[in-house]
Parts: structure tokens; sequence; C-alpha cells
């Protein structure tokens, strides 16, 4: 690498510090000593390994998938340039790694693996439904209680913790496979898998959506009526199942409570 | 995911949640003799199981700064069973730039959720311009710097509506810039601010082994009488650039024979103190982390026995 000329005495501490703790090139500032005139490089190692090492093992923590994949030394590469090039902008290391699948995409070491950004969506969206608000899923009897006639005006909450991502790979099976135990068998990354992620208790549920899926749940994320809902998923997909859909408000927990126009929230 | 717009926002009712806990039963109080130890997940179960847990248990603040789930559903049941204590750890009140708003109300909003025993932050920084760290990073000792770390800590006790402790760093460096010691930086703060004192022993040891002074020394000097909590931690051994030690605070082993011997040092001469060991990487199972605390209460009943009171120090 090339040496970078020394920031300006001028320039606060603090800046210089923390902007030669991210950048190997960047010379400690000159305030940094050590006692009896001891030298401080390595001592200034320290916080340069202690920040990029927890910052990685952030990330290691975060995307467990993401590393299975590609091995430990290729996630240690493509973490320590994501960490100098993105560290955190919030205190809370749950909140880590937004940018990290856009990162991965752009990676060229890794861009052979083209499903790997979804992978990377789907383990931030897992860890946003462990941290989202506590909210009790929509019940059997709340959606028993409305009207058979009036279903299709029903609008649907989604539950904190819902999430939805839409791939062109098989992101839910790589993703299943990656974070399981045994040994992951041969994947058809090729097909495409939409997912909804929930946590309705204290499990956070990963679900392989049936086709339309995506469509029929995007519009209700978005507070369109049922009916509407619908009419997204027959047009994404011929095969598109709405008594299986209808099912899925339940079984996903992904919603908190549904509503009629006029009418109190049935939850 | 998009926003719900069309329903009475979900937030209002956690904000309703949040009034109702705000009138939970005041905080708990810890007797001087009380041991603690860090609260691990992985540890839960253990904990949950054991009819003898410790005293106290301390979590990082910023792992339970998320709206809910998991987190938030072990720390209730732990707080079941012993006291709480909060310890800050990425408030940054060491740096020249403002607190973060966001931050300080995060923190409020856990105080008023749990009601700690104990609330603690660190003499570092951690965070400048708009990136977070993750390191306590040390700071020059002057005129300015303790001016604005001042300002910094009258605001989180403002914000929070308590004082809160300020533990005394582990550090690597050392800056030519400094004009003040440690300790007189340290009671400056407290005297100015009101704050009580965190002191971390092993982090004492780290650093009097790193900056070539005497650790007995140090703590001869400390303003004993406002420490309202005594850290105890495993340090690891690396070398400096001359090959000699430099002792790096790495919480992931048992507390070193050294740092007993200074802590019952400590403990002689203020009286107990509630006392914590951290452990927070190489996390053993429960009896191991357990059985440090309880022999750091062997040593503060000796303390009891021999008549020493906190009083005796100030």
């Amino acid at each position: 690498m090339t040496p970078q000329p020394d920031m300006p005495a001028d320039i606060p501490l603090n800046t210089r510090f923390a902007a030669a703790l991210l950048d190997p090139r960047q010379t400690r500032p000159v305030e940094v000593t050590a006692h009896s005139g001891k030298r401080a490089e390595k001592r200034f190692d320290v916080y340069r390994n202690n920040v990029t090492f927890s910052l990685m093992r952030a990330l290691a923590d975060i995307f467990p998938a993401v590393k299975r994949i590609v091995g430990d030394r290729a996630f240690d590469e493509v973490a320590r340039a994501y960490v100098r090039a993105n560290p955190p902008q919030v205190p809370m290391l749950f909140e880590y790694g937004r940018e990290f699948a856009g990162f991965l995409a752009a990676f060229e070491p890794l861009q052979r693996l083209v499903y790997l950004p979804d992978v990377a969506r789907l383990e931030r969206l897992w860890l946003d439904a462990w941290h989202a608000a506590d909210a009790a899923p929509l019940s059997p009897q709340a959606l028993g209680a409305i009207a058979p006639e009036r279903i299709g005006e029903a609008r649907f909450r989604p539950h904190p913790a819902a999430g939805l991502l839409d791939s062109r790979f098989a992101a839910f099976t790589i993703f299943s496979e990656n974070r399981a135990d045994g040994p992951v068998g041969h994947v058809e990354t090729r097909k495409s898998e939409t997912v909804l992620v929930s946590r309705p208790g204290l499990e956070v549920q990963v679900i392989n959506l049936p086709e339309g899926g995506h469509a029929f749940h995007a519009t209700l994320f978005a507070g369109a009526t049922l009916a509407e809902a619908a009419g997204a998923g027959r047009t994404a997909s011929d095969r598109f199942d709405i008594n299986r859909n209808i099912g899925m408000l339940i079984q996903s927990g992904a919603y908190s409570a549904a509503v009629l126009e006029g009418e109190h929230d049935n939850d | 995911m998009t926003a719900f717009s069309s329903f009475p926002d979900a937030h209002d009712k956690a904000q309703q949640a949040n009034v109702r806990r705000a009138a939970s039963p005041p905080p708990h109080t810890l007797a001087p003799a009380s041991v603690g130890a860090s609260f691990k997940p992985e540890h839960l179960q253990a904990i949950l199981a054991d009819d003898v847990p410790v005293d106290f248990l301390e979590i990082h603040a910023e792992n339970y700064m998320g709206a809910g789930g998991p987190p938030h559903h072990a720390l209730a049941r732990v707080a079941e069973r012993a006291a709480i204590s909060l310890h800050g750890v990425c408030m940054s009140l060491g740096g020249p730039q403002p607190l973060s708003k966001d931050h300080l109300q995060r923190f409020r909003a856990l105080v008023d959720r749990y009601r700690p025993a104990l609330v603690s932050e660190h003499l570092a920084w951690s965070t400048h311009d708009a990136a977070f760290m993750n390191d306590l990073l040390p700071l020059p000792y002057n005129a300015a710097t303790l001016s604005h770390v001042c300002d910094h800590i009258d605001e989180m006790q403002e914000a929070i509506g308590q004082p809160i402790l300020l533990e005394n760093p582990s550090t690597y460096v050392a800056f030519s810039t400094s004009t003040m010691s440690e300790i007189d930086f340290i009671a400056a703060i407290a005297r100015r601010t009101g704050c009580g004192l965190l002191l971390d022993v092993n982090n004492v040891f780290v650093s009097a082994t790193n900056h070539g002074y005497s650790p007995l020394q140090y703590l001869a000097d400390f303003p004993l009488h406002r420490v309202g909590e005594i850290h105890l931690a495993g340090h690891a051994l690396q070398e400096d650039d001359e090959g000699e030690t430099l002792l790096i605070d790495s919480h992931d082993g048992p507390v070193a024979d050294d740092v007993w011997a200074l802590y019952a040092e400590v403990v002689a001469m203020a009286g107990p103190v509630p006392t914590l060991v951290e452990w927070d990487s190489k996390i053993p199972d429960w009896p191991v982390l357990k059985a440090e605390a309880f022999a750091a209460r062997a040593i503060l009943r000796t303390a009891e026995a021999g008549g020493a009171h906190h009083d005796a120090a100030a």
C-alpha cells in the first residue's frame, strides 16, 4: 500500500486518531506516546486490532450463513474491507451491516456467488426480527370475527418483526442449509424464492412463500385490502392460491391485527 | 418493508407501556458486600435454575437497546432473580463532540424500564464524527478534555435523572498533551459533576503495568470514598515494541492472582463495596463465572469481619 501523508496537526486529535484506526496507511497521531521514551507502534496497534477485529466479529455473528458459504478466509477479507469502508453509524452492533449485502455484490472476489447478497439480506432481516418490538400475532378468532362478505375489505397490520425478501435465487434454501448444523447438500441456486420473516413469539420464523406470495404480502404490508392483495397475487402468478395465502395470515405470525374501515382493530 | 401508515402508530402502545413501567417499584439497593457477574444470554437457564445466584448481574446497555424480543425477555426473567447493573459502553463521554441525543434517550428508556441498582459508563470515547469504533479509546488528561468530559457527564446525569459511576480506563498509550495525572483528572470530574466512581481493579493493574507506575500507589491516591462499584476481570499478555509486557484488558479469562491481591488491598482500605466479575469473551459455564464472584465475596466478608468500613477511607 502507498503510505498516506500524515494528517496536519491542526486537525483535531480525535479525527486523526480515528482515521489511523480505520486506515492502516495513516500513521498514529504525534501526541500518542509511551512512558520512559518507549515506542508506541505496537501499543497503538492494540486499538487498531480491537476496532477492526471486534467489528469483523460482529459481522460474523450477524452473517453466519454468508461466512459458512465463503469460508473463514474470504469472510475475513470482505469483512475487513467492509469495516474500513463502512464503520458503524450507531453504537448498537445489532444494527450493523445494513450495507453488507450491497458491498458483497460489488466485492469482486465474491461476485461469482450471485446469490450471496440475498442470503445476507435474509440474515439481516432475521436479526431485525429478533430485536423487533413484541406484539401478539393475529389470532384465528380475530380473523373469524370478520363477516365473510366483508373479508375482502380487511386490512392487516404487519407484526413489528415481519419482513419480506423477493429473491431471484434460492435464498431461503441456501440460508436454511447454511444455518443448520448438518452438511450442506446440493442446492439449485437459480430457483427463485421469496421469503417471509416473522417472530410471533420468541422464535424467529423464516417461511418460503408459495407462488404469488411476495406480491400478496407486499401489497398487504403497503396497507392495501385483502382483495387488492389477492389481485396482486393473481397478477404475479397463475398458480396463486388465495385460501392457502389467507391461512398464511395466521400461520406466519407476520400480522398483528385485522381492521375494517369504521371498526376497531381485531387483534 | 413498507410502513403501514393507515393504522394508528404501533409506537403509541409502546409508549403507554413505558409510562406504566415508569411507575414500577424503585431500584434495588445493594448491600456493600454484594457480588455480581456479567450477564451472558447463554447463562440464562443456569441462572434461573441456580438456588443461590449472585446478588446482581451487569449488562452492557447497548445490547438491550432493541425494541423487544428474546434479549428483553431474558433480562426481565433474570431481573426477578438478581438486581441489575446497567453498564454503558458506548456513550463516548471522553470525546470532544456532543453526546448523541438519541443515545441518551435510549439509555434513559433502559433506566426507566429496568430500574437498575447501578448505572455506569467509561472514561473513554468510541464515536467520532458519524463513526462508532466499538472500542474504549483513550484521551489526554488536560483542562480542555476535563471540561468536555464534565459537560458530558452533567448532560448524561441530567438525561437519566440520576448520578452515574464513572469507570477508570485501561490504556495502552499515553499522550504528550496530558498535563494531569489520571487520578487528578478523575478526582476533578467526581468533584465537579457529583458522579460516583466505578473502580476497575483489573484496569488499574493493566494500566499500571503498561505505563510503569505502582498500582498500589494509584489506589492509595484514588478517591475511594466515591467508589460505588468495583470491577474485576481477566487480562491477556502481549509485548510492547521493546519486548516488555503489555497487558490487554481482554475479559476472556479468570481474574489474575495479582489482581486478586490488589483487590484485597482495596477492600482493606475502602471496606466492602459491591463487586462484579466481568467475563465477555471465551465465556465459561455459569458455575465458573459464579465461583469467581463468590471468591470476591469471601474477600468482602473478611473486610466486614475485620470491621473496615467505607468512611474510613474518606
